[in-house]
């Protein structure tokens, strides 16, 4: 059992969503306890599977009993370890809070938006756990193809901001695929690990070059690196909020993570970084997306489109942090990746909390908030001082290191903006606890229909969301706190062996 | 000389105490007297943990507590020594009395949200105690942005209009400073220095270029904002908005001097006062402050709202406090240590006799509170003692800081930082005292204060009353904070 850890993650998931497919046209209440199940087993199986790694190293898992470089392989490390259990950890908790969201925003639809969200988190976590770089492309799809479909399963904009998302994610995926076949064309092989052992012997060769950019810029349109991030902002606004609080915290993670595992474990560090020049210009191009994300969510009037700038500019942190090309830089991207993905899940299930109740997500509307929602919008304000980088969170951690890796290379631009964007993100989130505090409450202008949701919004009565969206959300918050306390020993433990040794 | 270490568990205890008092007062919020009990069981618990560990600090020990290690090399970590010792003795102490103030205020007033304000007003007391008890700069850091964080919700309490530019005024010198200057500076010292434990001699001689230090150095200066220097001081008229006890035990205790007593921390613990004088930069230090001083006097004599004219002389007399860590000389350090001490008791006595005003009679403003004196006389007379301690003259223990502190300047030299002590006790003596003497010797208003005497209720008045009492006692008895202060001083310049 234990050794077959690796596939159990990836293959409940994936069956979890035929059958879920499969039944749900015979009793829709079925949806949510095998989903949940699915995400539980999965869980438990990353955890298991990263205790092993913690004990005994780098595993290989031959899918099949394939030898490599012929077979696909299962390769975990320190890193997507640890980063799988994040994700997993994270659309559990999602799941868990999605019921009474879901009932009510896709009524008989909901088989298919259970369906989708496993085949979504399958994706994800496939991408974290392959050691194939064709296979990596291949679960990349999977994920942006439900991805591009839950998010068109909302009203209004959704279907348009789906759309482009699609066009953008499209483009995005064949420029990594068109890569990866360059790599092939020289070396024969997509096994990562094989194709490492191979490139050193063709350097300097033009198509490696190009297969590392393609490679990159197809990552980049992915993860939404400022200038092509215009898919994004509206794509998680316009989505279902139960669908934007799984989309927003993993997808631009998990792009991240392949970013690091392309570079690191496919090109080297030596080629990234000594052998071409390509780091300086990506750490304007982070700071770029740092400063512009930032002012661009200040200039929001919607609470859902504001984090979604709120996560452009994030990307730019993680980015940026990896490409200082030192320890402290790296840990710290590495360490956001995990941080930023429970704190923007924090933030959007309070958000998602927010529009169950409000049915608008306009920041105009909150005023009195607090009153009515005080649970959540404690968990608000835990993941904005996160987001801030207040201490204890654990915000302040990974952004602790990037600031020192920055000060440590002398990137100092990438260090003003890390603090400008800190101080934005104070006036943001302060801007939204101000309007909810301070102001009264409104007194509807008309009723157009009376419905006991939309008669919430007008009175200052408390008006919780429902109990077991609370009960993740609470824990999200807490385990902002806890990410943050025991930062230390994550760094020391895990992030330290899945960073290159050689770096000083 | 190297302190003997013992490793205790007191410190923490005693920065817990009030944080566990939260969700209790959070519990029994129906109840209100029960919800009252807490915050008195856990400000005296608190005194009495921090009183426990004064033998010890005195022996000239210190007590350590490891809490976690949060990043490598970095640990948050609290350490006792006389400095935090004679900070956390007296907000731990003043506590208790803005306490019993504050039940008489708050119920007096008949305000809202009361257990919010108790939950908060816990939450800073911890961050208070916290900060008095840093072992590094990071734990240090830590509790100073809780204690930002957690007074917000208690300066904007009346939630009106007023009270949100207020919030955002303190939010943007308050954040603003500590995310835009201290942290980067904090970071690049432990980058450059790895390490960022407060050490006798400081911690970056010979690692950081003197141009680099000048640069540090006025970062942290004005970037701990809750010390009010020029021209980061706006936020603290501001924050007058709050409820008076607020007022008094943050806005003239435990807020502000956390900023003093970072900045003190900083020069003794990170920059050394080695560093600072082989590079001259005492001088630079004592500019500032004086300006400080005599500036906040000038602005002080103008304001018509009391609370406004009081918050004023604060931002003058923390800048005593820094202008005697600056002179880096040993009677100048002893008394500005030891006008934390005294002039937080003048200082609260003033900040409780002009919420005991309010309350009272409702009057807020100076030009009304003629021939007030001659309806509550015993307010009157201990706002005179407390006005008689923050100008410094005896028989009140702001005498003593100050003559320490005059001493000092002597000491170092520095004839001009004499003159601005003396310019602006005449300063603070032509602002205070016209109060006292109209308030008892001139006729009131037709219909003002005629009826029979009125004193506040007794909850209030009792605590003012002890506080200009002790304000006394400390003329005659400074030997706690004295002997504290001189350890503390001994520790950072030996000998």
């Amino acid at each position: 059992m234990a050794a077959h850890y690796p596939a159990i993650i990836v293959t409940v998931p994936l069956f979890g969503a035929l059958i879920i497919t499969a039944l749900w046209w015979f009793d829709k209440r079925l949806c949510y306890p095998i989903s949940l199940l699915a995400g539980t087993v999965s869980l438990a199986a990353s955890v298991g599977l990263f205790l092993d790694v913690l004990s005994r190293g780098v595993i290989e898992y031959r899918l099949g009993g394939w030898p490599p470089p012929i077979g696909i392989v299962y390769r975990i490390d320190h890193l997507n370890g640890l980063i799988l259990v994040v994700v997993s950890l994270v659309s559990l908790l999602n799941l868990a809070g999605s019921r009474s969201v879901a009932e009510k925003e896709f009524r008989d639809k909901v088989g298919a938006f259970y369906g989708l969200y496993l085949l979504f988190t399958t994706g994800l976590l496939g991408m974290l756990i392959t050691g194939d770089a064709f296979n990596l492309y291949v679960l990349l799809e999977i994920a942006s193809l439900t991805g591009y479909a839950l998010i068109g399963m909302g009203s209004g904009r959704a279907a348009l901001s789906g759309l482009h998302y699609l066009f953008m994610g499209t483009i995005g995926a064949s420029l990594y695929l068109l890569g990866i076949g360059c790599l092939y064309l020289m070396t024969g092989s997509l096994n990562m690990t094989d194709i490492a052992r191979i490139l050193p012997t063709l350097v300097p060769s033009n198509v490696v070059l190009l297969a590392f950019v393609l490679c990159l810029s197809g990552l980049f349109v992915k993860m939404a690196l400022l200038p092509l991030h215009a898919w994004l902002p509206n794509a998680y606004t316009y989505s279902p909020s139960v669908v934007s609080s799984l989309v927003a915290p993993l997808t631009t993670k998990v792009m991240i993570y392949a970013l690091f595992r392309i570079t690191l474990t496919i090109f080297s560090f030596d080629f990234a970084f000594n052998s071409i020049a390509v780091r300086q210009p990506i750490i304007w191009l982070a700071v770029a997306a740092i400063f512009f994300g930032s002012l661009l969510a200040l200039s929001q009037k919607r609470l859902k489109k504001m984090l979604a700038f709120i996560v452009v500019a994030e990307v730019g942190y993680m980015v940026g942090g990896f490409w200082l090309g030192n320890r402290a830089g790296m840990s710290g991207a590495v360490l956001h990746i995990i941080n930023d993905a429970v704190m923007t899940l924090c933030v959007f299930m309070a958000a998602g909390a927010i529009v169950h109740k409000l049915e608008d997500d306009r920041l105009s509307v909150m005023k009195g908030v607090f009153r009515k929602m005080p649970v959540t919008m404690a968990a608000m304000v835990v993941g904005g001082l996160s987001l801030i980088g207040v201490p204890p969170t654990c915000g302040f951690f990974s952004k602790w290191y990037l600031i020192a890796g920055g000060i440590a290379a002398g990137q100092y631009p990438f260090v003003a903006a890390l603090i400008f964007s800190s101080l934005v993100n104070t006036v943001l989130f302060f801007r939204l606890f101000e309007i909810g505090y301070f102001l009264p409450f409104e007194q509807p202008k008309r009723y157009h229909q009376y419905n006991p949701d939309s008669f919430f919004r007008y009175s200052g009565r408390r008006a919780e969301a429902p109990v077991d969206l609370l009960v993740p959300l609470v824990i999200t918050a807490l385990l902002l706190i806890a990410l943050g306390i025991f930062s230390g020993e994550i760094v020391t433990r895990v992030i330290t062996q899945a960073i290159p040794v050689t770096l000083g | 000389m190297t302190a003997q270490t013992i490793v205790s568990i007191k410190p923490l205890l005693a920065v817990l105490a009030s944080l566990l008092a939260v969700p209790c007062i959070i519990l029994s919020r129906r109840t209100v007297n029960l919800r009252e009990a807490w915050t008195f069981a856990a400000a005296v618990i608190k005194f009495a943990m921090v009183v426990s560990l004064l033998p010890l600090i005195l022996s000239g020990a210190q007590a350590e507590y490891t809490i976690a290690r949060v990043l490598p090399g970095f640990a948050l970590q609290l350490r006792v020594d006389a400095m935090g010792m004679l900070f956390a003795l007296v907000s731990s102490f003043l506590w208790i009395i803005t306490s019993v103030y504050s039940l008489g205020y708050m119920r007096g007033l008949q305000e809202h949200s009361q257990t919010r304000y108790f939950c908060f007003f816990a939450l800073s007391l911890s961050a208070t105690i916290g900060v008095a008890f840093s072992a590094n700069l990071l734990t240090l850091y830590l509790f100073y942005e809780m204690l930002s964080l957690s007074t917000y919700p208690l300066v904007t309490h009346h939630q009106d209009r007023q009270a949100r530019s207020s919030g955002r005024k303190y939010l943007f010198f308050i954040l603003g400073t500590s995310i835009g200057m201290v942290l980067p500076a904090m970071i690049f010292i432990a980058v450059k220095t790895g390490t960022l434990d407060f050490a006798s001699q400081g911690i970056i001689l010979d690692k950081i270029d003197p141009q680099v230090v000048t640069v540090l150095l006025l970062l942290f200066v004005f970037g701990f904002a809750k010390a009010a220097i020029m021209p980061f001081h706006a936020w603290l008229p501001a924050a007058m908005v709050a409820p008076t006890p607020v007022s008094a035990l943050l806005h003239a205790v435990a807020v502000v001097k956390v900023g003093v007593f970072c900045i003190a921390r900083m020069i003794t613990g990170i920059f050394g006062t080695e560093l600072l004088s082989a590079l001259e930069l005492s001088t630079m230090l004592c500019v500032i402050a004086a300006v400080t001083i005599l500036v906040s006097s000038f602005i002080a004599l103008t304001q018509d709202d009391l609370k406004r004219r009081l918050a004023f002389s604060t931002i003058g007399q923390l800048s005593y406090i820094v202008l005697g860590m600056a002179l880096l000389s040993k009677s100048a350090m002893t008394g500005g240590l030891l006008h934390i001490a005294m002039h937080a008791f003048g200082k609260i006595t003033l900040f409780f006799c002009a919420g005991a005003i309010f309350v009272a009679t409702g009057v807020k403003n100076i030009t009304q509170m003629v021939g007030i004196g001659r309806q509550m006389p015993l307010t009157m007379s201990a706002f005179f003692i407390g006005a008689l301690s923050v100008i410094g003259l005896p028989p009140c223990g702001g005498f003593i800081s100050k003559w320490h502190l005059a001493i000092g300047t002597v000491e170092a030299g520095q004839y001009t930082m004499l003159a601005v002590l003396l310019v602006s006790s005449l300063l603070n003596a032509a602002y205070f005292l016209p109060i006292v003497y109209r308030s008892f010797f001139h006729q009131p208003e037709e219909g003002m204060f005629e009826g029979p005497r009125a004193e506040p209720p007794l909850w209030c008045l009792l605590p003012l009353l002890l506080s200009a009492g002790l304000s006394i006692v400390f003329f005659f008895y400074p030997q706690p904070f004295l002997r504290l202060a001189r350890l503390a001083v001994q520790g950072i310049m030996g000998g």
